[in-house]
């Protein structure tokens, strides 16, 4: 999937300028509020209509206003998912779920009821009506409505932001199911860290109606600069991981990754799973030499790639762990104390406590203390 | 009870002509009364208030003169009644027909009224949504709009009801008291009261009156009630 974007869009005092191309299986439009994810959502959808541009989806365009060309909405064959679920409240779930597969030609439906009802969890709630569901079981029924259109498409609009921590956490698991068993590419839209670290193949950061900036997740999540204010101390490295071992004796995981083992934590997954963790940079410590006689459990080998400011007295240090890249954010003193600088062997010291649900995923039981 | 029910012929036909012509004035304003709300709640052009204004009229003039107007426009001579007369074959001056005309236009303001507030108040997220799973606006107006504001439907068309059940003005300005043909059941009443001894017959009727009313009211309770349950909104 290639989704092609280059609009230009003004609403009142906002002006819109976008342009980026995404061929990832979840794009993330990252940014704070106000920024301008909305609406360039809904410039995708066909909700609004661009001032000027073009928005194309492999090759097919939706909007050209050079060319006159405007796809209505009804005719995208792109699904949406809103933060607030708007589902039918005169149709029953199962009804919700039905109504799309109306509009689509027969020799276009690929999504399978059966299929999507299981992958989302939903079954036991197929009589009841919209307004007897909890706000995450309307989120999963919203979701599930998009995905049995069919899509070639799916937009996603902050579908967790209404929710509580623990149906975010509820909710999460089916995303990331929807984004690894299904072939739909998904546009998700986000203002939170956590969520675009946890789920994102590719962000796009936008900030004050303008690209900031574009890529794969772990290279975006490692420019703190690009983070909003109250979301910096979530930024850091992403890492993907394999689930090597479970420590029942100390209430532990073992991931492997390709800096080495990496303890979190015990996470209810079976060994072999992958999860993706994210290691904030403030949680990162630096060593000259192999600690010894210190509590924390990770120890990582790597070689220091860039020194950078960070926000305040601080500094960004890049360090390669044989070729997965963990951020560091320290002090201006620290670095200075230490003589850190560009090639330089250090360690990385991360502390297993420091992990917790929002950067190793779903799973996790009570947070273990010590 | 055989006092109240032992009504003359004349009199039977001016209660079923009364449920005639308000069944009629109902259904037949139903679609314009939906297609005015859908444009006086969401259509954005030049002269919106002046057509509000025109749908509240027979609200605010006297009877007397929508009735007279209502003469002026469909009688025989009409430029209205005289096109349709030629052209379809409908006349409505001096027929029951006039009367369920009169009816309709008096009852509009009250039904459009109902039917443009549930129209506010649909959600209208909701029927974008709908819009994103393929359903062009016209699917989506009978899918989603429709049905979520089927209780104001009713509502408006209850009001419609009662209130053509209740004209007098408009249609004996209109149409004449003719017995059999418009003399619907307060004209009927009315002719009573100008008759002596008449005080008797112009009770029963308004006893029948106020039962058909009270029936009418009490089945839109029991529909809305109905339709309210079934889309079990919060």
């Amino acid at each position: 999937m290639t989704l092609s974007v280059d609009i230009r869009h003004s609403l009142g005092d906002f002006a819109l300028e976008a342009r980026f191309e995404s061929a990832g299986r979840l794009t993330a439009l990252f940014g704070p509020s106000g920024s301008g994810k909305s609406t360039l959502i809904n410039l995708i959808a066909g909700l609004i209509r661009p001032d000027k541009g073009r928005i194309a989806v492999n090759g097919r365009v939706l909007v050209d206003t050079e060319a006159r060309v405007f796809v209505p909405m009804h005719k995208r064959r792109i699904g949406m998912v809103f933060q607030d679920a708007r589902l039918f409240p005169h149709m029953s779930v199962a009804g919700n779920l039905r109504y799309g597969r109306w509009f689509t030609p027969s020799s276009e439906r690929y999504a399978k009821m059966n299929a999507v009802v299981d992958l989302l969890g939903i079954d036991h709630l197929l009589d009841r009506r919209p307004a007897r569901l909890s706000g995450g079981e309307k989120q999963r029924v919203a979701i599930g409505r998009a995905l049995l259109a069919s899509p070639k498409l799916l937009l996603m609009d902050e579908p967790l932001a209404s929710l509580d921590e623990a149906r975010k956490a509820e909710i999460l698991p089916y995303i990331e199911r929807l984004r690894d068993e299904t072939k739909i590419p998904v546009v998700y839209v986000s203002h939170s860290v956590a969520e675009v670290a946890r789920l994102a193949s590719d962000v796009v950061v936008l900030s004050q109606g303008k690209v900031a900036a574009s890529g794969p997740t772990e290279a975006i999540m490692q420019r703190l600069d690009l983070l909003p204010a109250e979301e910096r101390g979530e930024g850091g490295a992403v890492l993907d991981t394999k689930v090597l071992r479970h420590d029942e004796a100390f209430g532990m995981t073992v991931l492997a990754s390709p800096a080495g083992e990496i303890r979190v934590p015990k996470l209810a997954m079976a060994a072999g799973a992958p999860v993706r963790i994210r290691i904030r940079a403030r949680d990162v410590m630096i060593a000259t030499g192999r600690p010894e006689g210190l509590s924390a459990l990770n120890i990582l080998a790597g070689t220091i790639t860039a020194v950078r400011p960070g926000i305040g007295p601080t500094v960004e240090i890049a360090i390669d762990c044989n070729g997965a890249i963990v951020l560091a954010r320290i002090t201006e003193q620290s670095k200075h104390t230490l003589r850190l600088a560009r090639g330089q062997q250090v360690f990385a010291v991360i502390k297993t406590v420091s992990f917790d649900s929002a950067t190793t995923g779903a799973g996790l039981p009570v947070e273990a203390d010590g | 009870m055989n006092w109240l029910l032992d009504l003359t012929p004349d009199e039977w036909n001016a209660v079923w002509l009364s449920i005639k012509v308000a069944t009629v004035a109902m259904i037949a304003s139903l679609p314009p009364g939906i297609l005015l709300a859908l444009l006086l709640a969401r259509g954005r052009f030049w002269g919106k208030t002046l057509l509000n204004g025109l749908v509240h009229l027979p609200l605010i003039l006297p009877p007397v003169v929508t009735g007279y107007l209502l003469l002026l426009t469909f009688g025989r001579r009409g430029p209205a009644g005289s096109f349709l007369a030629e052209h379809f074959g409908i006349v409505f001056s001096f027929r029951w027909t006039g009367a369920a005309l009169a009816c309709g236009v008096m009852g509009f303001p009250l039904m459009v009224r109902a039917i443009r507030l549930s129209i506010e108040a649909v959600d209208r997220r909701i029927e974008a949504a709908a819009g994103t799973l393929g359903a062009n606006p016209l699917w989506v107006f009978a899918t989603i709009t429709l049905p979520l504001i089927l209780p104001g439907l009713i509502a408006g068309a209850i009001l419609s009801f009662a209130k053509a059940m209740g004209e007098f003005g408009a249609t004996i300005t209109f149409v004449s008291n003719i017995p059999n043909e418009t003399q619907t059941l307060p004209s009927a009443i009315y002719t009573f009261t100008q008759v002596p001894g008449g005080d008797e017959g112009a009770l029963r009727l308004t006893l029948i009156s106020i039962a058909i009313s009270m029936v009418a009211l009490i089945a839109s309770e029991v529909l809305a009630r109905r339709v309210g349950r079934r889309m079990d909104i919060e």
